[in-house]
């Protein structure tokens, strides 16, 4: 689960990293008050940042700096409810829904860490670079020898010693190098205490008055834990999920929108990925991405199953299940109550193999509902392209 | 067969729960020994015939299990692991779907302290069957496995089994299949899975199937270059995945360049094995390279 700016931020000051102010605004009144309330002659204005949940959002226009109240209310009015494309948005952009207004600083240096588990090596590590503020993965491309790693323990995060390290590393001296360690540290702890999959800071930077700061944050949140970070599932921005993902993740499912016409639901990411893959072969495109998961009921399917129903793309629908946790006699009566409900605008064809599957395939040819069956997903994938038309 | 064979006696980590009686009977009826239950605070009670313990230690000290499945839900899956290799078991299998990847780590921290003499299967994986020994740890269906000489081994569930059945059209049965889990962070790898049916008597031939993201499927072709004599056939699935979610820029840092489809099927192809580019051909490419072999 991904996190906005302004939530990232809440965090780093529950972890007792000092930062300047910073408010949200959803609207101008607001923009108005609180930039009003931070503006400091002392500094160099006011940044109006969009809160996405998409980075490059300076490259979009997304990040603006203003010297006045009613600059800063022109600012949000150029960005807020409106759509922001940004390279990590794709062309339709994401609509700002708020703004995190925070007093400008003067940067003097600026660099990049992040905090991440290493999946190849299956190690905590933590990721440095001098060279802030750029496109990291540009930076990765271009020279790879300036990027640091450093593993940390899953238990302790960094220890002391080893933030120091980094910070030195990353040019900080005296005050500014202590001051950077024990950003990082409580950063490493951070992310740890709160399960998060990944904390990126692009940049950390040394300011003037605030000394070594993180500018902007990234935070994701690991979506198995989320079970003992309550507080945190309450600070999901729906607006920014699609409607379809969000609807299957509350039944256990796991939904993906694509842009071709068969409907499919399977049982298994791997088999669903096979499934995409099958029916490319046909010609033919899925339009989603469904799999229903291991331990769904009846009522589960059948709310997957109206996802689809529900999408005005699908001419076809796909069912393709081998049963191991998954009993094939559950997602039929799951797929039968669905259409008993509501009439399927679309034909259904269904593939049963496994875990009870003689007696789902039972309970879809006494439903008396218009189901073809097919045995073998080359043929399943085949059948439903051939009812596409 | 590898891992699991006709000295295995299973204790059941969650045996009261819906799941695991569920699977745990489907095992029975296999054939396979399931000795044990471990429930905590239900202890004294049988299921399916079975003596609940409330720890593994007493499990198996009692019943002598020597292999352990957990169908515990994930809040407590890794200390459940952990408890089995504390307590002694050879193997333990880890169905559970949902748990935190830093909580694995943890996990396979653990079994290194206590000396690293547990094997640890998944988690989020379907688990190993040995159809020649009647063994079935974990939810696999009974139905398309009989004994033969393939080892199957793969990252997902269904297309595992998917897999078998194609391979079962061919007249190709398995020695052992197992799924390794499809998590950021599980027990054995690939290698470590090629190296006991390179080892394996029984195992003539292996198929492997992978799919997008991480470098396992390359670093096990690689593998298979510099250390195999057995044919492997590959089958990697992903090529026409939307792109998934990426963990910001630096996950993609950390996974390298590489994660896609097509890149691990040439490293395959580059490492002399013979790959299925369709899902429905894996069978067909498998009966190919195995013909005359075996």
């Amino acid at each position: 689960m991904k996190l906005h700016e302004y939530q990232a931020k809440q965090l780093f000051e529950e972890a007792g990293i000092v930062l300047p102010p910073g408010e949200v605004a959803r609207n101008l009144d607001e923009v108005r008050e609180i930039a009003g309330k931070l503006l400091d002659p002392a500094r160099p204005g006011i940044m109006v940042k969009a809160q996405i949940h998409a980075g490059g959002r300076g490259k979009g226009g997304g990040v603006k700096r203003a010297e006045t109240v009613e600059d800063a209310v022109k600012a949000a009015e150029a960005i807020l409810g409106k759509p922001l494309v940004t390279p990590q948005t794709g062309p339709e952009g994401k609509v700002v829904n708020q703004v995190l207004l925070t007093p400008a600083t003067k940067v003097l240096k600026e660099v990049y860490v992040a905090f991440l588990l290493d999946r190849a090596e299956e190690r905590m590590v933590c990721i440095y670079s001098a060279e802030g503020g750029v496109e990291i993965e540009e930076l990765a491309e271009r020279s790879p020898d300036k990027i640091g790693k450093m593993e940390f323990s899953a238990d302790a995060g960094l220890r002391p010693h080893q933030a120091r390290l980094i910070a030195s590393r990353l040019g900080f001296a005296k005050k500014d190098m202590l001051k950077g360690a024990d950003v990082l540290l409580k950063l490493s702890r951070l992310f740890l205490n709160r399960d998060c999959s990944l904390v990126e800071v692009n940049p950390l930077a040394l300011t003037d008055p605030d000394g070594v700061i993180p500018l902007d944050a990234k935070v994701t949140i690991e979506d198995n834990a989320l079970f003992r970070q309550k507080d945190l599932a309450d600070w999901m921005d729906e607006t920014e999920e699609d409607p379809g993902t969000l609807a299957a993740a509350s039944f256990g499912a796991s939904y993906v929108k694509l842009e071709g016409e068969i409907g499919c639901m399977v049982n298994g990411a791997g088999l669903a990925m096979a499934t995409v893959d099958a029916l490319a072969e046909t010609g033919r495109k899925p339009a989603n991405f469904l799999d229903v998961g291991g331990g769904a009921n009846a009522e589960q399917v059948e709310k997957a199953f109206r996802l689809l129903m529900a999408d005005e793309d699908v001419k076809v629908a796909l069912v393709n299940i081998f049963g191991g946790i998954m009993r094939c006699d559950v997602i039929a009566e799951g797929v039968v109550n669905a259409c008993r409900k509501a009439s399927p605008p679309f034909p259904i064809v269904v593939r049963l193999e496994g875990t009870k599957a003689e007696e789902g395939r039972k309970i879809l040819a006494e439903s008396g509902l218009e189901i073809t069956p097919v045995t073998g997903f080359g043929n399943a994938a085949k059948k439903a392209a051939e009812l596409c038309g | 067969m590898i891992l699991v064979n006709h000295d295995s006696k299973l204790i059941v980590q969650g045996l009261t729960g819906k799941t695991g009686r569920f699977h745990a009977e489907i095992s029975q009826q296999y054939g396979t020994a399931v000795v044990a239950g471990v429930t905590p605070g239900r202890g004294g009670e049988e299921v399916l015939g079975v003596p609940v313990f409330d720890t593994v230690a007493e499990a198996r000290a009692k019943t002598g299990g020597n292999v352990s499945v957990v169908f515990v839900p994930p809040p407590a899956a890794a200390d459940a692991i952990i408890e089995a290799a504390a307590a002694g078991v050879e193997l333990v299998v880890a169905i559970t779907e949902g748990i935190p990847p830093a909580d694995m780590l943890k996990a396979k921290q653990a079994i290194r302290d206590l000396g690293n003499k547990t094997r640890l299967v998944g988690p989020n994986c379907p688990g190993v069957i040995s159809p020649a020994a009647n063994v079935r740890v974990g939810i696999l269906p009974t139905a398309i496995f009989r004994p033969g000489n393939v080892g199957v081994i793969s990252r997902s569930g269904t297309l595992t089994y998917e897999t078998v059945a194609q391979l079962a059209a061919h007249g190709y049965y398995p020695s052992t299949c197992l799924g390794i889990g499809g998590d950021p962070v599980v027990g054995m790898g690939f290698i470590d899975v090629l190296e006991e049916f390179e080892e394996d008597p029984e195992t003539k031939g292996v198929v492997l199937i992978g799919e997008i993201g991480g470098d396992a499927e390359q670093r096990a072709a690689h593998y298979f270059r510099d250390h195999m004599s057995k044919p492997l056939v590959a089958y990697v699935t992903g090529v026409n995945a939307p792109p998934g979610k990426r963990m910001g820029h630096a996950g993609a840092i950390v996974a390298g360049k590489g994660g896609s489809a097509k890149e691990k099927i040439a490293t395959f192809n580059e490492c002399g094995v013979p790959t299925a580019l369709s899902p429905t051909a894996i069978g067909e490419v498998a009966a190919k390279t195995f013909e005359g072999k075996f």
